[in-house]
């Protein structure tokens, strides 16, 4: 009674499909090995290599004795932390105004947050420069106006650094936390509104805790982007402002210690994937908790 | 939980455009304290939009809304103090079960331990005692609008609002809630408007029904008169199956055909006028049976097996199709092309205005 009729044959088909759906993957999982994992596990390498070509751990052995390095570091994570939290600042109301529109109107203004993302960071960096500087247009108008008498500081500084970031990480939040109030339920509002919540309340009650999960997606992503950030810093900081990005040009093009500049792009890397990990566990916890649906 | 709290209603003349399209037009409506009125009509008929100005959340352009002796139409939501359960129950995905039931009492104040108290009390009214600690998608439909419910009595509001409040969940369930929903307004006594689109669910449920079309109350009466005697051929059609035959005016009576139509109720006035015919209270006689119903000569056309009874639809002299719902006992069901003789009482012969 126990006949098993077509048994290989289906088992050969399943294989077949297996095998099929590998081999759409494999070329882009050859370009992540050649493209990603070779060249950072040489970098790896190299950061274990002395100036002598042995092996040795002086370049982590430097990081922990020189201040300056231990600055780098310090100077990375105020920059990046104070970028994420201006970019909710700024994004927060300004995705939650979005949220309440009209969706074909918010489409429009969606394309007015999006357009620095369709101009080059290098010519947006630059044009800061031109805005912010000492004869620049924004000291220009601000004396001429009389809102201030001396010509401002605005740029080759942390102001100008973070002015810059700030306009380029915005959309990086706007985006998330847009997505996720979009998503929250018009009645969810409106039960919280019948229960006797008003504005004020249904917003940190309901509207808020909500949005959170978007949020904090959209900071995470914000904070990452900026602890490799190269360009704005070098431009916008004048050289006061040296992240681990500089930091690492500056021992390539300056002193050819390769090994310098990897264990420093090692140590950045441990540091990124220890901030995911954390985060991970945090929002995990928020399922458990029923907001991150 | 009080007891016999309950708010009339007063609705006047409330208007509501979407453009050039009367959502509510001009609507006049008396609720009673502590009735049971169902808002019944086809999407689109206005009954929702009528819920919401209830509720606060739709604007009207014009009218005048009481609850008791109030003036609530300028009123925003969270000072009318109604309770509402929503279609999707949105729930709360961030606050557990006790989170939501207690979410009023602690916009209002009410201390910790009475709270607490409350919460529990309130669940096991709708039957989920011990379910405060549960998150929200750990729970069934039915335990979602239970949840729902108790949330929406927990304040003791004097009203109480459903927006279809069971469509979301399956046949079986849907049938016991609606016991279940009435039994507890029996017991907290609230006053309560209940919208659906389901006619039967209207039928079960309310004290009063208001038939809703094109934003205006079509009919308003009991579950009864409403099926037995409705206003027009609309409420006719939307509630029950029924057949319509053409009728005349012949002195004081109808005619339909030749045959002078026996009627016990008086007929409405009106211009033009239709024999509305449920099909469970037509009857198969022999073509000679003695007595006063009205009789009405077909052919079978088809017999339709349906587990409970037989539908059997048959077709006029003139034409005009009828349907004829029969018990299914064998020797009862004609068979297809059969001549036979369809009877309906006067109570049952309901000439009904054509509009």
């Amino acid at each position: 009674m126990s006949e098993r009729p077509n048994e290989a044959g289906l088992r050969r088909d399943a294989l077949l499909e297996r095998l099929a759906l590998f081999g759409l993957g494999s070329p882009a999982l050859l370009l992540v090995l050649v493209a990603m994992v070779l060249p950072v596990g040489w970098l790896f390498w190299l950061s274990f290599l002395g100036d002598d070509g042995t092996f040795s751990l002086e370049h982590y052995q430097r990081m922990l004795a020189e201040p300056s390095y231990r600055r780098t570091f310090a100077t990375t994570f105020q920059v990046s932390f104070l970028t994420t939290a201006i970019c909710i600042l700024l994004g927060y109301p300004l995705a939650y105004v979005l949220a309440q529109l009209p969706q074909r109107i918010a489409n429009l203004c969606m394309i007015g947050v999006l357009l620095p993302f369709w101009t080059s960071l290098l010519v947006r960096t630059y044009a800061w420069l031109v805005l912010l500087q000492r004869q620049g247009l924004i000291n220009q108008w601000g004396i001429e106006l009389g809102l201030w008498s001396e010509p401002l500081t605005l740029v080759h500084n942390l102001n100008g650094t973070l002015i810059g970031m700030v306009h380029i990480m915005l959309p990086f939040l706007i985006l998330p936390v847009y997505a996720s109030m979009r998503a929250i339920d018009r009645d969810f509002i409106k039960a919280a509104a019948n229960l006797g919540a008003g504005p004020v309340a249904a917003f940190w009650k309901v509207f808020l805790p909500l949005s959170l999960p978007g949020l904090f997606g959209g900071a995470l992503i914000v904070f990452i982007l900026c602890l490799g950030f190269y360009v704005t810093p070098a431009v916008l900081g004048g050289g006061r402002v040296i992240m681990v990005s500089n930091r690492i040009a500056t021992d390539i093009e300056l002193f050819f210690n390769w090994g310098a500049a990897s264990a420093l792009g090692v140590v950045l890397l441990a540091l990124t994937l220890l901030l995911l990990w954390g985060a991970s566990r945090i929002v995990r916890l928020d399922r458990v908790l029923g907001a991150g649906h | 939980m009080a007891r016999g709290a309950a708010l009339p209603i007063t609705i006047r003349q409330v208007t509501k455009t979407y453009g050039r399209i009367h959502a509510l037009d001009h609507v006049d409506l008396d609720i009673q304290s502590g009735e049971f009125l169902t808002l019944l009509g086809p999407s689109g008929s206005g009954k929702t939009t009528l819920l919401m100005v209830l509720a606060g959340f739709t604007r009207p352009d014009h009218g005048s809304l009481r609850f008791g002796e109030d003036e609530v139409i300028r009123r925003p939501p969270h000072k009318r103090d109604v309770g509402m359960v929503f279609q999707n129950y949105a729930l709360f995905p961030h606050m557990d079960v006790a989170g939501n039931v207690g979410f009023p009492l602690r916009l209002r104040g009410v201390p910790r331990a009475e709270a607490e108290r409350r919460i529990e009390a309130a669940l096991d009214l709708v039957q989920l005692g011990g379910y405060g600690g549960r998150r929200v998608d750990q729970l069934s439909g039915g335990q979602r609008q239970r949840v729902a419910l108790a949330r929406a009595i927990v304040f003791e509001p004097r009203i109480l609002l459903m927006d279809e409040p069971l469509s979301a969940l399956d046949k079986q369930l849907r049938e016991r809630m609606q016991i279940e929903l009435r039994r507890l307004h029996d017991r907290l006594g609230m006053t309560t408007v209940y919208v659906t689109h389901d006619q039967r669910e209207a039928l079960t449920m309310s004290d009063r029904i208001a038939v809703i079309q094109g934003g205006g109350i079509m009919q308003l009466d009991t579950p009864r008169r409403i099926y037995e005697q409705p206003a027009n051929r609309f409420v006719a059609e939307f509630i029950g199956e029924s057949s319509f035959l053409p009728v005349e005016r012949d002195g004081a009576g109808f005619r339909y055909g030749a045959h002078i139509l026996r009627i016990a109720a008086p007929p409405p006035e009106a211009d033009g006028h239709l024999l509305m015919v449920r099909p469970e209270r037509l009857r198969l006689v022999a073509a000679d049976e003695p007595g006063e119903d009205n009789h009405f000569p077909a052919t079978v056309e088809d017999v339709v097996y349906q587990g409970d009874s037989v539908l059997v639809q048959a077709v006029l002299a003139d034409g005009i199709r009828i349907a004829v719902r029969t018990a299914p006992t064998a020797d009862a069901v004609p068979v297809e092309g059969a001549a036979v003789t369809l009877a309906l009482s006067p109570a049952d012969t309901v000439v009904i205005a054509d509009r």
